[in-house]
């Protein structure tokens, strides 16, 4: 649990700090898709980056976790749950499209 | 008004299920009755249906299982009779019929045998072990529970109102979707599986806080004991394995109810995705049914042998790795599948590597037991029989993890010779040993030794007869699940499979004597130190069984096998100065009252009767809302009262030294703790 | 929290070590859940070909529409956050105040998704209509009902604090109500990454 800020002004300036970092990460992929400035491959690379770092932002500044404050096991268990995301999605990506290529789908 | 459900349901087509049906409702009448006549409604409300008390909550689980597993196994007996004489004839069960119960089988062996009776073992040992109170969400303990018995009560009522599942345990679309099994089999399965899938959901993170938050001070992780490891990465695995089976379950169900087109052959469903998350869910669910069978035979292997466990930080590396290569085995359940060579190897090489770590555990029980004194109680008897039986599972294993190999074998009766042969020695002996280890603790008395054994080799002899002639028969190209077949070849080797079949009956029956003698003879098998096996673990510190509170001072860990350490510093037993008031965990009705409406609602889901399903929806919202509003319901326990049961504990340990007959006639004996008392 | 390391009694230690478990048990249930989106995301990508002829995300999907929802939901996440900052102060009318404005944006964002949804089903573009849509409702539609959910435990939140106040047990469970609807911003982001953004492109 958050222990750092007492009242007003920290804990309201990490979550300013966050929307703001927020906004300007969803704003960026939009106007992207918006106005199609970039090329295909190149606007899912940005939307990418900026998903990841939106999702940091919410972590930092609306979760505040932190490797001081927040406890091991909570950090922990979410790093386990990232490994096996990665491997459940990744290796269900990489078996199905490669069962798609090979009936051709 | 009652959505597809019509007189049509009840199974008046076939003598067969005639007699399923019969016998499910009248043995529920029976037992309904039999309360009834003894008066115990009350009593069996108040003591446990509503206890959140981890100790009966186990036994509540084991109950469950042990039931589970006579009607699971009468499904076995069918089949192996059934083709036993089914050469070039229909036998006695049609194919619909045949198909019903492996499906019914293999669902309730593995969800309503296998989890519950771990849960239970887990339940009963996990807290002790690590010297707290209680678990860390009892009211959530009890939850868990009562979704499981409805899952396992949807299963049952399909004996009686309609039909089970003809698509296996495994449920494959497009077979199991709405188009080829349009008949209300696969939801039950469907709705049995996520309803007690919720429940070892909330077990796995209740289990998972308890090990990592509520260990007795000094007790680090590495002084833990074995079985609490396992029951840790088993923990795990069930909160991070199930969500995949509530994915693939829940959107078979929206393709069956909405038409949605997940699974479907057209409209651009894709099957084999299906297939890909059950998997995922799948392999992880065999681990979380063997790492606390494992647990459990470090603990034997260790108290029997009198000495200390070999290899304590190999096994918990073991464990540890195990339970994360789980989940990157999967596919080797589909190699046949279609996948490239690539996809293939890949798995099929993860798979043989995770056969490394339990042959390292193999060889820390064998050095165990080397140059120990061996006492063989049967809990050492099943272990020995795992250890030699399961390892030609291993190997059977190992085997089919080669992609070419398994080309050959998938679905044959050497995959199911396979999986039987690591979980029968691995899973089931394990439980069986954890359950003659545990008992006492949990029930306050022995159980008797002989009938023990008896049911060991009966079991084991049964088992090799029962198997080995399948994987011979998988050689012979014999398919799984076949209702009739023409080669005559097969039929010997069926015969002998059914004749194992027989032996293994009769050592149920073994064990039910087990049961009924030790309960006969309960007083003079009584546990009155709390410590019959001389054990190392915690666990058996307190008495048989433990009071409410389990610690009247919550120990302080020194070491490793903290109750050997204590034994050998003489402190084991030391009197505390002075004795706290313990506050305990209310029992409550909200988590019986929650498992009972799931029940409903899945049994209206199944027929289509909407009006029940959302009552029962909202009902159980309610419920869990009006508990939100309760907060950490507990009571008192009086320091004088803990302090007076505890004086009268180190009393009746005395006793144990006196003659039998002496303390039969001792007053204490009918104030004794027991199973059913509060105090 | 602070106040608690000054809890003296043994009692009042196991209380907040009870609140503490309760924190962590839930953290270890969104992870739980974090599977079920991601497989719920692999199953979307794996049937983005599964259109069967049928209408795909560039048919169906609207920049602004999604915009508009993703602001919905970033607004209630800053919200809540206020929410969380009052109940700190100890401002027990404000927290109210900030729960309601809370409930009032994730409401429109249930709004603007049913809205969506009803519209994609008028133009026979329901989930019955191919994978693609079945993958899609499943997973959008996974994320409403656990937004829908969130709503009831601010409602259940909301009259709890009302009636008792900001105690242990309020702040304890408005945290991990925090957790939860923040996770869900999170999820969103995931959605609209994967699916809106590329399904326009």
């Amino acid at each position: 649990m958050d222990t750092t800020t007492s009242k007003g002004e920290p804990g309201l300036r990490n979550y300013l700090t966050g929307f703001v970092l927020a906004l300007v990460l969803t704003a960026i992929p939009f106007g992207l898709v918006a106005t199609g400035a970039l090329s295909r491959s190149a606007t899912l690379v940005v939307i990418a980056i900026a998903a990841l770092a939106q999702v940091f932002v919410h972590l930092r500044c609306f979760l505040h976790l932190s490797f001081k404050d927040t406890p091991r096991e909570n950090i922990l268990a979410m790093a386990f749950a990232a490994v096996l995301i990665f491997i459940m999605v990744g290796g269900s990506l990489w078996i199905m499209l490669d069962l798609n290529a090979r009936m051709m789908i | 008004m009652f959505g597809k459900l019509t007189i049509d349901a009840l199974p008046l087509y076939s003598w067969v299920a005639m007699g399923g049906a019969t016998i499910t409702v009248g043995g529920a009448l029976l037992v309904m009755l039999g309360i009834t006549y003894f008066g115990r409604w009350r009593y069996l409300w108040v003591e446990w249906l509503t206890s959140v008390d981890h100790k009966r909550i186990g036994i509540m689980y084991i109950v469950l299982a042990l039931i589970m597993l006579l009607r699971g196994f009468v499904d076995a007996i069918m089949m192996r009779s059934q083709q036993a004489f089914a050469l070039n004839s229909d036998g006695y069960l049609p194919p619909d019929h045949f198909d019903q119960i492996f499906s019914s089988h293999g669902t309730i062996m593995i969800f309503f045998m296998a989890m519950p009776f771990m849960t239970g073992l887990l339940n009963i040992a996990v807290p002790l072990q690590i010297g707290t109170r209680d678990v860390a969400f009892p009211f959530l303990n009890s939850v868990s529970l009562w979704l499981t018995a409805s899952g396992a009560a949807l299963v049952m009522i399909s004996l009686v109102i309609g039909k089970f599942s003809t698509a296996g345990w495994t449920g494959y679309p497009p077979y199991s979707g709405i188009a080829y099994s349009p008949d209300v089999g696969v939801d039950y399965w469907i709705w049995a599986l996520l309803i007690s899938g919720v429940g070892s959901t909330l077990a796995g993170i209740n289990f998972v806080v308890t090990i990592i938050k509520r260990r007795a001070p000094g007790m680090t992780l590495m002084r833990m004991p074995l079985f609490t490891w396992t029951a840790l990465i088993t923990s795990v695995l069930m909160v991070f394995a199930f969500p995949a089976l509530t994915v693939a379950c829940a959107m078979l169900g929206l393709d069956r109810l909405l038409g949605m087109h997940f699974f479907t052959n057209e409209a651009g469903g894709n099957l084999m995705n299906y297939i890909n998350l059950f998997w995922i869910w799948g392999h992880p669910e065999v681990y979380i049914l063997i790492l606390p069978a494992f647990g459990m035979f470090s603990e034997v292997v260790a108290t029997f042998s009198r000495k200390r466990l070999f290899g304590y930080k190999s096994l918990v590396y073991a464990t540890a790795a195990i339970g994360l290569l789980s989940f990157s085995v999967w596919l080797h359940h589909f190699f046949t599948m279609g996948s490239s060579e690539n996809v293939n190897a890949v798995f099929g090489i993860a798979t043989m590597i995770i056969a490394v770590p339990t042959g390292v555990k193999i060889f820390d029980w064998l050095f165990t037991m080397y140059r120990g004194r061996i006492h063989f109680h049967p809990s050492m008897y099943w272990t020995i029989g795992f250890i030699v039986t399961f390892v030609i599972g291993g190997a059977s294993g190992v085997l089919l993890a080669i992609p070419p190999v398994d080309y050959l074998m998938h679905n044959s009766t050497f995959l199911v010779a396979h999986f039987h042969n690591v979980i029968i020695p691995g899973v089931l002996f394990g439980y069986l040993a954890g359950f003659t280890y545990w008992f006492p603790k949990a029930m306050g008395f022995t159980l008797d030794e002989r009938w023990g054994i008896r049911s060991f080799w009966l079991w084991l002899i049964g088992f090799y007869l029962a198997f080995m002639p399948l994987y011979v028969l998988g050689f012979l190209g014999m398919p799984r699940r076949m209702e009739t077949y023409n080669v005559a070849e097969w039929q010997p080797y069926l015969i002998v499979a059914a004749l194992g079949a027989v032996l293994v009956l009769l050592g149920i029956g073994c064990q039910v004597m087990q049961v009924i003698v030790s309960v006969r003879d309960w007083r003079q098998r009584r546990d009155l130190s709390g410590d019959p096996w001389d054990a190392r673990t915690m666990e058996w510190m307190t008495s048989s069984p433990p009071p409410a509170y389990n610690f009247a001072v919550i120990p302080t860990v020194e070491g490793r096998d903290a109750f050997q350490d204590k034994k050998e510093k003489r402190i084991a037993y030391r009197r505390p100065e002075r004795y706290e008031d313990i506050f305990m965990p209310k029992s409550t009705g909200v988590g019986v009252i929650l498992g009972g409406l799931s029940f409903v609602l899945g049994f209206s889901m199944v027929w289509h009767i909407w009006w029940l399903v959302i009552l029962c929806g909202l009902a159980m919202l309610a419920a869990v809302i009006v508990r939100c509003f309760d907060d950490d319901p507990d009571f008192c326990i009086p320091a004088a009262q803990v302090e007076a049961t505890e004086a009268q504990r180190l009393e009746v340990m005395a006793l144990a030294e006196k003659p039998l007959q002496e303390a039969e006639r001792d007053p204490a004996f009918a104030t004794q703790m027991l199973p059913g008392r509060t105090t | 929290m602070s106040d608690m390391a000054s809890a003296i009694t043994p009692r009042e230690r196991e209380e907040a070590e009870n609140l503490e478990q309760r924190e962590f048990g839930f953290w270890l249930y969104l992870m739980s859940d974090a599977i079920i989106f991601a497989l719920l995301f692999a199953t979307y990508v794996v049937m983005t070909v599964g259109t069967a002829g049928g209408p795909s995300g560039k048919d169906l999907f609207s920049l602004g529409h999604t915009f508009a929802e993703t602001m919905t939901l970033l607004c209630s996440s800053i919200t809540f956050g206020m929410a969380w900052l009052a109940a700190k102060a100890g401002r027990k009318q404000q927290v109210l105040m900030w729960l309601m404005v809370t409930f009032v944006l994730g409401a429109g964002f249930i709004a603007l998704e049913i809205s969506e949804f009803a519209g994609m089903i008028a133009v026979e573009a329901g989930p019955d209509r191919s994978g693609f849509l079945s993958a899609f409702f499943a997973l959008v539609g996974t994320h409403g009902l656990h937004v829908s959910f969130g709503l009831i435990f601010i409602l259940v939140m909301s009259g709890q604090i009302a009636v008792r106040g900001l105690n242990h047990y309020s702040m304890s469970r408005l945290f991990r109500l925090g957790l939860f609807w923040h996770f869900l911003d999170i999820v969103w982001i995931a959605i609209f990454s994967i699916v809106y953004l590329p399904g326009l492109l």
